[in-house]
């Protein structure tokens, strides 16, 4: 009875199948009824008007050897060689040659009032060590990255084929390898600094005043000025981009055909050259364009006068703490 | 000066895998390195055409162009090889090769798919190593071309579907074979890889 019914059912199956696949079997026939070879030939240049990339059945179990041609291979190579390369260089040469003028026009912000000689804490340890993970983690990423895309018209004529090609293959591995500590960095970062990097009503104010870079003016902010949230949520979609991205390309063809893992490399290079650019300003800004900055980031202490200059919400709010909690305010310089 | 091409006419394949077979055995290649492969499109159904595909040794070749240590590049006869010495195994030149051809020994996670190896047209390889030296073989198989032989696969051909050699003559041969036959799927790849169809 069971089996009676289950061959019925695979009947039905299979005449169903019939229907389906009936119109796909369009086999062009001769006047006599003969199957025309001529006629249903397929041929290279009415499939390539169909579909991007031409694929079919392959007997060996590497999947992805089953796309016969993919074109795309020569526009990923126009990318790759022409549009990177140019694009890359323009970004990158520009952003610095930009903070040199801004160097020279505008100079280093001085403190005005001078240094009071009295310190604040403005990063924990915790902090910095996530900041110094994810930043020495990004110079060696970005070193090693821009090697691949420009070591070979930079340094290859310097040093010669097979030391540039120890150099590439080991800068490889620190690449694919480092990446984790990065990760973790920005996950870090990400979390711990949430919260004093939303948007608030003083940013639109800080923005009014020229954001600092016009003496004269002040320009109010809270724990962090709109330019470093810019520099917080930027860095956080690149970081993002680039993790994703980068995971693709450290495990080929896991999840992704051809086409995506072109996609996957094309974002990686754009975003981390975009991405170099931001970290390039960023670092300008925290050692040469103003003074006091970096110390937020090296001892973590920051001066009063400083702080009163860029952070001044902030600082009232710490004092406020401070004094509630009885403490001194600020601690005598060493 | 030859230009050296591989022509694969598709209308005589009837995907035996012999090429494949004399591939492997010439260039003694590891499992799971394949240099040739046969691709069969729409299986099974009318107009389904198997084509023979390894590297096609490109005009302009992409893979050469990416190489970020450009290890890759043409002979003067049209060869592309490429040093396994220098290869750093990054896996760009599979991305640009419009056809598959690059293979690495390793599945490549962290970037460790080691050293890429691909069809040498049975020309040895592209390293220091000399000519038909066992050095040579070793890395990179078979040096027939240094013999004044063409590759194994086409040589190897039971229907003459796959034909190796000099790019104008293989092409007036297919030309010929459409003719009389009246009909042709055409020269599978050569728009892409040699930025000329065959019209006939």
């Amino acid at each position: 009875m069971t089996l009676a019914r289950i061959r019925l059912a695979t009947l039905i199956v299979m005449l169903l199948g019939l229907v389906v696949c009936g119109p796909t079997i369009a086999q062009k026939l001769d006047p006599d009824g003969a199957p025309n070879p001529t006629a249903s030939v397929t041929s290279e240049r009415d499939l390539f008007k169909q579909v991007p990339r031409i694929e079919g059945r392959i007997d060996i179990p590497d999947t992805k050897a089953h796309v016969l041609i993919q074109p795309v291979g020569r526009t990923w190579d126009y990318f790759h060689e022409v549009l990177l390369h140019w694009g890359g260089a323009i970004v990158l040469v520009g952003t610095i040659a930009l903070l040199g003028l801004a160097y020279l026009i505008i100079g280093q912000i001085k403190i005005a009032a001078g240094r009071s000689g009295l310190k604040i804490l403005r990063f924990k340890a915790f902090e910095r060590f996530s900041h110094w993970l994810t930043a020495v983690s990004f110079v060696l990423l970005g070193l090693t990255g821009l090697n691949i895309t420009f070591g070979k018209i930079l340094l290859l004529p310097v040093v010669g084929p097979d030391t540039f090609s120890d150099v590439s293959e080991a800068a490889k591995y620190v690449h694919n390898f480092i990446s984790f500590s990065f990760i973790v960095g920005l996950v870090l970062i990400t979390v711990i600094f949430f919260r004093d990097n939303l948007p608030e009503r003083v940013d639109i104010e800080w923005l009014r005043e020229g954001g600092g870079f016009i003496k004269n003016k002040h320009a109010p902010a809270g724990r962090f000025n709109l330019g470093e949230k810019l520099v917080y949520w930027l860095s956080l979609a690149a970081g993002i981009a680039v993790s994703v991205s980068g995971l693709l390309l450290l495990f080929p063809f896991y999840e992704t055909n051809i086409a995506e893992m072109q996609l996957a490399q094309g974002v990686h290079a754009v975003v981390a050259i975009l991405f170099v650019a931001l970290i390039l300003c960023h670092i300008y800004i925290g050692t040469l364009g103003m003074e006091g900055a970096f110390e937020a980031m090296g001892s973590g202490e920051v001066d009063l006068n400083w702080a009163k200059d860029h952070h001044d919400l902030w600082l009232a709010q710490q004092l406020a703490k401070e004094k509630r909690q009885g403490e001194p305010s600020a601690t005598p310089a060493e | 000066m030859a230009r050296m091409k591989f022509l694969c006419d598709a209308d005589r394949c009837i995907d035996c895998n012999a090429c494949v077979t004399a591939c492997k055995n010439e260039n003694e290649v590891p499992w799971g390195i394949n240099r040739r492969r046969v691709v069969t499109i729409n299986d099974g159904k009318p107009g389904e055409r198997s084509v023979s595909m390894a590297c096609m040794h490109c005009t302009d070749a992409p893979c050469a162009a990416v190489c970020p240590v450009t290890c890759i590049y043409p002979t003067e006869d049209g060869i592309v090889l490429h040093s396994k010495d220098l290869c750093i195994g990054c896996g760009y030149c599979f991305y640009a090769c419009p056809f598959g051809a690059p293979q690495y020994p390793k599945v490549g996670n962290f970037g460790s798919r080691g050293k890429m190896d691909k069809c040498t047209y049975c020309a040895g390889g592209g390293g220091p190593e000399a000519p038909g030296s066992a050095e040579e073989f070793e890395k990179y198989g078979s040096n027939r071309f240094g013999e004044g032989k063409l590759p194994l696969c086409a040589e190897m051909c039971s229907t003459k579907s796959l034909l190796a050699g000099d790019g104008d003559i293989i092409a007036q041969i297919y030309k010929e074979r459409v003719l009389k036959r009246g009909y042709g799927s055409g020269a599978w790849g050569w728009m892409t890889a040699y930025h000329q169809g065959i019209e006939v």
